[in-house]
């Protein structure tokens, strides 16, 4: 059984009140923060924890703190991130719903750390039932002394305002996300400046995600010394995996970052396994955007080595053999799913999101998906393929914001590894629409199950 | 006294300029001019916050700054990165930025329809420019183009979404110059249009202005749509008193007749300063209702930089020849032939016109 840092009291009756998340020990992080810590302290001993951005660029947290500028009379704002767009990713979710006390408490240190007095949650506007569940508990806390004017006695002033957004995956980009915020379309802004320098109106401000937040309390509690000791190397916590996809138990699992991933896709504790009794042709293991692997190199390196569930280990050997633990959307294919059709909707999905401001990525998209969806009903060619590779090149690294490259992360990590399947697609332009091209080379290394 | 601004050394193109500390690449490469300056379809210098949007302006930056040498690692849009001192920029030497650039190029003809020839703002369109300059001469593109319904934006002016490669230029402009915003983008993506809040139309003083900054023929002049091709007509520079604009106008005429009121612009297709030193903005009656030479003081035919179709400049190319016609000719002086009635009469290798003195006439060849 491993560490529970966020999730330990989730299951507790009634922990959306405050009376119930108090009594389990809640604010007690944010008491000892407000009490006996100085801003900077705080933002040391999240240093100290290592604590690394959980929204998908895995940016370490008390890094970005420091980087705010503080110039003299002009204010500072907190913003969380709750945008959370990114198809296979739901662990925010879970959070906001199960324990929207933890978050509160999160933004009051963060908050008190960064020395912003007005903070905002910029959420997703199709998780329509939470921001009454945030809002309820915001009015608990400020019941109870948490928020408002003069907390604790320490003089300092803390308002949470919740924010929904319009249902656009592009919001939760930090810099569109602020456009959003302060109520203009939301186009990504061209950086430099940083947020950390210009961020809402113009002041610096500090974009995390749900989860960073959240994780701020366990680090106050036990310290970031203690904090760093959980995982390895420089994935240090706890993180929150959202699995879905062809498993036999999908949901959100809080795991400490030493656990393979074969372990966690086949034990009991976590996935349980694949559906059906079939065996696993590929996964997505951080979000929609980051590269797909096939079965072989997702449970070993290509070095042969053990892959973990951690930054390091998840990204090891680059684009070429490796992903990215992104986002924590932990998405599995078994033998029946056709790679060049999922390639297709996530294209489409990028087509639909991208916003249309820098032309790579507002044409770009949109071509892609039209060769995708040629070949994945049989109409392609040898040289569609080629020229897929090409448009993705052209587009990563060539626009504004990372939406661009999170379009063509997937269709080149697609090519890279299951070029013969979309060519199988070109050569049996019939046979692909009734049935799918199975396993083939990269097959499950594990023995077929009896 | 006050000391002496510290000027940034930066190279583009193995060429050095010092410029201000904030001028952006693109700004230090326009110094330098002719090719090192990047291509640019939404920045416009005029517009602030415009620019970062078509990336035509990728350039490579080789050596970030003296300080902290190493390069940038991704292309960089030169329009909005300001140079460091000691920055070293590849903008036509570099090979990633001709091959980004083509497909940027290939990225906007996508969806545009490519109807130059039924498109006023042909010969001045800087999409036009670009695709001559750094696209491949075949799309590879193989799919329907999206279309867009024709929204109407009032009695002047002409929006043709179609064309539009979303540059963002009218809507800075509007927001700029005029008191209230009646247009700006909607939807997103590759549907996302330039488009008025329900139908309205554009009835600003300076709105005519958009026209302008239009890189593309999305937005066109209503008053001078089909009636003639830029490059039939002579841009002439004129200026009038007018109550609400500084009046500098530039009049594209066909004799007698001003088929189009604009406002100057620069070699780099932007509106240049008036004598005032502010933006040469124009007003709707200017560009929309002073349509007779009448109403203007001609001042002399326009500079046209570097577009296309009209920049032959030919009245500036004009030079009076120096040499007499024997010194062109070797020696020989030019004969004049009289009463020849046909080739065939004067069409004897044997009679040296040369050794004929005065005129030659149809005698000359029949003597035997």
């Amino acid at each position: 059984m491993s560490v529970k840092l966020l999730l330990e009291k989730a299951h507790v009756e009634g922990i959306r009140t405050y009376e119930v998340y108090r009594r389990e020990g809640g604010y007690r992080a944010a008491e000892k923060a407000l009490k006996t810590m100085s801003p900077e302290a705080i933002v040391d001993e999240v240093k100290k924890s290592g604590l690394r951005g959980r929204g998908g660029a895995g940016f370490p947290t008390g890094m970005k703190w420091s980087f705010i500028a503080k110039p003299e009379g002009v204010p500072r704002h907190l913003v969380c991130n709750a945008d959370e767009s990114e198809p296979g990713t739901f662990k925010d979710r879970y959070l906001m719903e199960f324990l929207p006390h933890l978050l509160i408490e999160g933004l009051i240190i963060s908050s008190f750390a960064l020395g912003s007095n007005a903070t905002y949650i910029y959420i997703r506007g199709e998780y329509a039932w939470i921001p009454d569940i945030l809002e309820q508990a915001i009015n608990e806390a400020k019941a109870n002394g948490w928020l408002g004017k003069n907390i604790l006695g320490t003089g300092f002033d803390l308002e949470i305002y919740v924010q929904r957004g319009a249902g656009a995956y592009i919001c939760g980009e930090e810099t569109a996300l602020i456009e959003s915020l302060e109520g203009k379309r939301g186009n990504p802004r061209i950086k430099p400046p940083f947020p950390a320098v210009k961020g809402v109106w113009d002041r610096p401000t500090v974009v995390n995600n749900v989860e960073s937040l959240a994780a701020v309390v366990p680090i106050i509690n036990i310290g970031g010394d203690e904090y760093a000791k959980i995982g390895v190397g420089k994935s240090t916590g706890t993180k929150l995996i959202s699995a879905c996809g062809n498993i036999n138990k999908p949901g959100v699992y809080e795991i400490d970052m030493t656990i393979s991933v074969e372990d966690f896709i086949y034990s009991d504790e976590y996935c349980g396994g694949i559906k059906n009794g079939k065996r696993l042709k590929a996964c997505i293991p951080g979000g929609s955007s980051v590269p797909i692997l096939p079965a072989n190199l997702l449970l070993k390196t290509a070095k042969g080595e053990t892959r973990y569930m951690n930054y390091e280990s998840l990204s090891d050997g680059g684009f070429a053999t490796g992903s990215m633990m992104g986002s924590g959307g932990f998405i599995v294919l078994d033998e029946d799913q056709c790679v060049v059709k999922n390639t297709f909707t996530l294209a489409r999905f990028y087509r639909h999101e991208s916003c249309g401001q820098c032309s790579p990525c507002r044409e770009g998209t949109g071509w892609m998906e039209k060769i995708l969806k040629k070949i994945d009903s049989g109409k392609g060619s040898m040289t569609d393929i080629d020229l897929l590779w090409d448009i993705q090149r052209k587009i990563e690294g060539n626009t504004i914001c990372p939406l661009g490259d999170a379009a063509a992360w997937p269709i080149a990590a697609a090519i890279r590894h299951f070029r013969d399947e979309f060519e199988w697609h070109v050569k049996n332009p019939e046979e692909c629409l009734v049935r799918n091209y199975g396993l083939a080379g990269y097959a499950d290394p594990r023995p077929i199950p009896a | 006294m006050a000391e002496e601004k510290k000027l940034f050394k930066v190279t583009i193109d193995n060429i050095t300029v010092e410029v201000e500390p904030g001028t952006t690449i693109l700004n230090a490469a326009r110094m330098v001019g002719g090719e090192v300056a990047p291509p640019a379809m939404c920045y416009y210098s005029k517009l602030k916050g415009s620019g970062g949007k078509c990336r035509t302006c990728l350039v490579e930056v080789a050596a970030g700054s003296t300080a902290d040498p190493r390069p940038m690692p991704k292309l960089v849009a030169s329009c909005r990165t300001t140079v460091m001192d000691g920055m070293i920029v590849k903008n036509i030497t570099s090979d990633r930025v001709h091959d980004a650039r083509a497909g940027v190029v290939e990225f906007l003809l996508l969806n545009h329809p490519l109807d130059c020839p039924i498109c006023d703002q042909a010969g001045e369109c800087h999409l036009q420019d670009l695709s001559y300059e750094h696209g491949k001469e075949a799309t590879r593109y193989e799919f329907g183009k999206r279309t867009f319904k024709k929204h109407d934006l009032g009695e002047f002016i002409q929006l043709h979404m179609t064309r539009c490669i979303l540059c963002y230029r009218c809507v800075f402009t509007a927001e700029q110059l005029t008191n209230k915003r009646v247009h700006g983008v909607l939807d997103r993506g590759d549907h996302a249009e330039i488009a008025t809040y329900i139908e309205k139309s554009l009835d600003n003083d300076f709105i005519g202005n958009v026209i302008d900054v239009c890189p593309v023929g999305a937005l066109t002049d209503k008053t001078f749509r089909f009636k003639n091709r830029v490059w039939f007509t002579k841009p002439m520079d004129a200026h009038r008193d007018c109550p609400t604009c500084c009046g500098e106008v530039q009049l594209w005429m066909r004799g007698e007749e001003v088929f189009r009121v604009t406002a100057r612009k620069d070699e780099w297709g932007e509106i240049k300063e008036a004598s005032d030193g502010k933006t040469g903005w124009i007003c709707n009656t200017c560009r929309f209702e002073k349509k007779d030479a009448k109403d203007w003081v001609i001042e002399h035919p326009t500079h046209v930089a570097r577009h296309s179709v009209i920049s032959a400049n030919h009245y500036e190319k004009m030079v009076k020849p120096t040499e007499t016609m024997p010194e062109v000719m070797n020696g020989r002086a030019p004969k004049l032939l009289m009463d020849i009635h046909s080739v065939s009469q004067v069409n004897k290798p044997t009679i040296n016109l040369s050794q004929i003195e005065g005129p030659a006439h149809s005698d000359d060849f029949n003597k035997g």
